[in-house]
């Protein structure tokens, strides 16, 4: 699918036309990246962390590709070989450095890319399946990225491992034989390390495949837009490439640029000095923390602290945990207000922001230990957590007043400059360079 | 549907939790050992360069020596550093010469013609060998205490590089009124339970002879032998800043050059 006006692949060699007519890969790559997508004109960076995200990944299965040619998944020696590829292999500090960089660089603009939909509305009709497709990914990613920290095989390794697959002993009658069934054993040992190493290898591909189906969802409606009005003429819009090409590329040398601080310059500061020590299972650390992305997660898993309803309050724990992420696939029928972007709804707009500094609050709980005041204001934030989307957001858009919007996006744009004249159909006139 | 089923569910999640909120907790009894517990000194080294940023800055080369001059004579009775290859010392400007001799004094295990276990001496490919054979072994030895080996040390604590000179500093006689020491152990803030079975390492100045005329003593000491240690850790130190350097300003350069192009490829549509 796609606009109208969208530029057709026109083969300029003789080469270019006999392979379109066999195998039309340039005409797919013009059509999904390049001047056949035509791509609303008002894009602002926070629409350039889908990009970055796929970026992202790529360099973790490269990084990560390499690492494992010189890794070994045995609980007697992977500690020692990830200690070889730091010292020993020729650029193995940096690779390993990019990999464990890269992981949390992945998630922080993967949560990005997450709260932009959020505040635009992204969820709506008619993109929910991208919305869902995009969770999807972020399961697959905390899955994977638990994994990888597992293979290290230090300290935070072993006993993340336990307390996770531990998680699963708290459902009831299955619970033990699923936790069994994950370590491939009764405690994390060499089975475990070595499912964990075989499966940290294959899901990433597999994302990779959940991405392309991602961004196919992506181009059917195409994307959406800061105003979150649908896109009505070509005036609307701009060819991905050149424009939103250029565009990407600063924000990717942005990113880039903070990537090389933190791999060349405080390559440890994201991670925990216990995971230097190696897996211990005689000695448990004082605080199993897992790594700053899961850590909001982690919160609301410990906040529940009181049997309820003659349920236990680990298993209340594990299932509000799960329900926090998987709660997210309802939301397109949840926010019902046929409004998208917060930019014209200001109350949602004002819950957006207090839901973003509880999420980030959550976080910082979540990294310390299990203390007041900590524990008592986990709880008061997961309550939130859990309003905001079950409760308040249903209730807020049937009830909002939103602001007026505007006739196209075009409009909207020119609006900006004073000129309220622009509407639907005038393409802006060229002006030259300042 | 949907929205009603959301309602009852975050309410059940919602009342739970705030339930737990509201409950009474158990008064929380003071923490001594959190009281006591001292966070590490900052200090100035040289691998992390003027104003001690951690931009620029290498290794002083003398320093490194003195703190493996200081690791040989008194860390290395208990503790190895088993993740070091002697080969790895020509990072601390010794000839190839030198580690010969200083590999020469250690013995490694081998197989001889016979096939019977025997031991030869050690080569630059050899790692520092264990001081004991096994956890058992060490903790027979030290009174139940297991020394670990200190290669990564400086990375597996906290702000390590500092922590591991404050624990060196750090002992003192002065054991506050009501905290319990028993007599085996040592009274050191900087250490996460405050007893410490590690006696004193660094007892008297003179303890090391410098043979460049730097002070000897035990501050001196202790700043050499943790400079060394973040050596161990992070031998690729050097080489990754300055890497990162050249990386840096290329991506600099590279985005600077996209915003040019970003700007050329949007002037007909932004119009200022």
């Amino acid at each position: 699918m796609s606009f109208p006006w969208a530029k057709q692949y026109q083969p300029t060699s003789e080469v270019g036309k006999w392979m379109d007519e066999r195998l039309p890969l340039a005409r797919f790559v013009h059509d999904a990246l390049g001047p056949g997508y035509p791509t609303p004109k008002n894009l602002n960076a926070f629409y350039n962390f889908g990009v970055l995200a796929g970026v992202a990944l790529v360099i973790q299965i490269i990084t990560g590709v390499v690492l494992a040619m010189h890794f070994a998944a045995d609980t007697r020696v992977a500690f020692d070989s990830v200690e070889h590829i730091m010292r020993d292999v020729n650029g193995g500090w940096m690779i390993r450095y990019m990999h464990a960089v890269g992981a949390s660089f992945f998630f922080g603009v993967v949560y990005i890319h997450i709260f932009r939909g959020l505040y635009y509305g992204s969820y709506k009709p008619p993109r929910e399946v991208l919305w869902m497709l995009g969770l999807v990914i972020f399961l697959l990613m905390m899955a994977t990225a638990f994994m990888g920290y597992v293979l290290v095989w230090g300290q935070m390794s072993f006993w993340g491992a336990q307390v996770i697959t531990g998680l699963f002993s708290a459902f009831p009658v299955v619970g033990t034989y699923i936790q069994t069934l994950l370590l491939g054993g009764f405690s994390p040992d060499n089975a475990t390390l070595n499912r964990f190493f075989s499966l940290h290898y294959l899901l990433p591909f597999v994302t990779f495949g959940v991405i392309i189906l991602h961004v196919w969802a992506l181009h059917i409606p195409g994307s959406n837009n800061p105003t979150g009005v649908d896109v009505k003429s070509e005036a609307d819009t701009v060819p991905f490439h050149p424009y939103y090409t250029a565009k990407d590329f600063v924000g990717l040398g942005i990113y880039l640029i903070l990537f090389a601080a933190f791999v060349f310059f405080m390559p440890n500061s994201l991670g925990e000095p216990d995971n230097y020590i190696p897996a211990n299972p005689l000695s448990t650390p004082a605080h199993i923390v897992p790594e700053w992305y899961f850590w909001p997660f982690y919160a609301i898993l410990r906040a529940f602290t009181t049997d309820f309803l003659g349920v236990p309050a680990k298993l209340w724990g594990v299932l509000a945990m799960f329900a926090s992420i998987l709660l997210l696939f309802l939301l397109p029928w949840l926010d019902t207000s046929p409004v998208r972007s917060n930019n014209y709804r200001p109350l949602s707009r004002l819950l957006f922001w207090v839901f973003v500094v509880v999420a980030v609050v959550l976080g910082v709980c979540g990294g310390k230990p299990a203390e007041e005041p900590w524990v008592r204001l986990s709880q008061v934030l997961t309550a939130y957590y859990f309003a905001h989307f079950l409760i308040i957001l249903p209730i807020v858009s049937k009830l909002e007043k939103t602001k007026p919007l505007p006739g196209s996006i075009s409009e909207a744009v020119l609006g900006k400059y004073g000129s309220k004249s622009g509407g639907g159909g005038a393409a802006p006139i060229a002006q030259p360079a300042e | 549907m949907i929205r009603l089923g959301a309602l009852a569910v975050g309410l059940l999640f919602v009342v739970n939790v705030l339930w737990g909120a509201i409950a009474p907790r158990e008064a929380a009894s003071p923490d001594m050992t959190k009281e006591l517990h001292k966070h590490p000194k900052h200090m100035e080294w040289a691998h992390n360069g003027p104003g001690n940023l951690g931009l620029f800055g290498t290794f002083d080369r003398a320093q490194l020596q003195r703190g493996f001059q200081v690791y040989k004579e008194v860390c290395s009775a208990c503790h190895s550093i088993n993740r070091v290859a002697f080969r790895d010392l020509a990072d601390l400007g010794y000839s190839e010469a030198q580690i010969k001799t200083i590999s020469a004094e250690y013995d490694v295990a081998a197989i001889d013609s016979n096939g019977e276990p025997t031991t030869r001496k050690a080569t630059g490919a050899d790692k520092f060998p264990l001081v004991y054979a096994n956890e058992a072994a060490a903790r027979a030895a030290q009174n139940g205490a297991n020394p670990p080996d200190l290669s990564l040390m400086t990375k597996a604590r906290p702000d390590g590089t500092n922590y591991v000179y404050s624990l060196l500093t750090g002992y003192s006689d002065d054991v506050p009124k009501g905290w319990t020491k028993p007599d085996t152990l040592y009274y050191n803030p900087y250490f996460h339970s405050i007893n410490i079975a590690m006696p004193p390492p660094l007892a008297a100045d003179g303890q090391v002879t410098y043979s460049d005329g730097s002070p000897a003593t035990t501050d001196q000491y202790a700043k050499d032998v943790t400079a060394f240690l973040t050596w161990t850790a992070e031998p690729k130190l050097e080489n990754r800043k300055e890497t990162g350097m050249a990386v840096i300003l290329f991506l600099i350069i590279m985005t600077g050059l996209g915003y040019l192009s970003y700007r050329k490829v949007w002037a007909d549509i932004k119009k200022a």
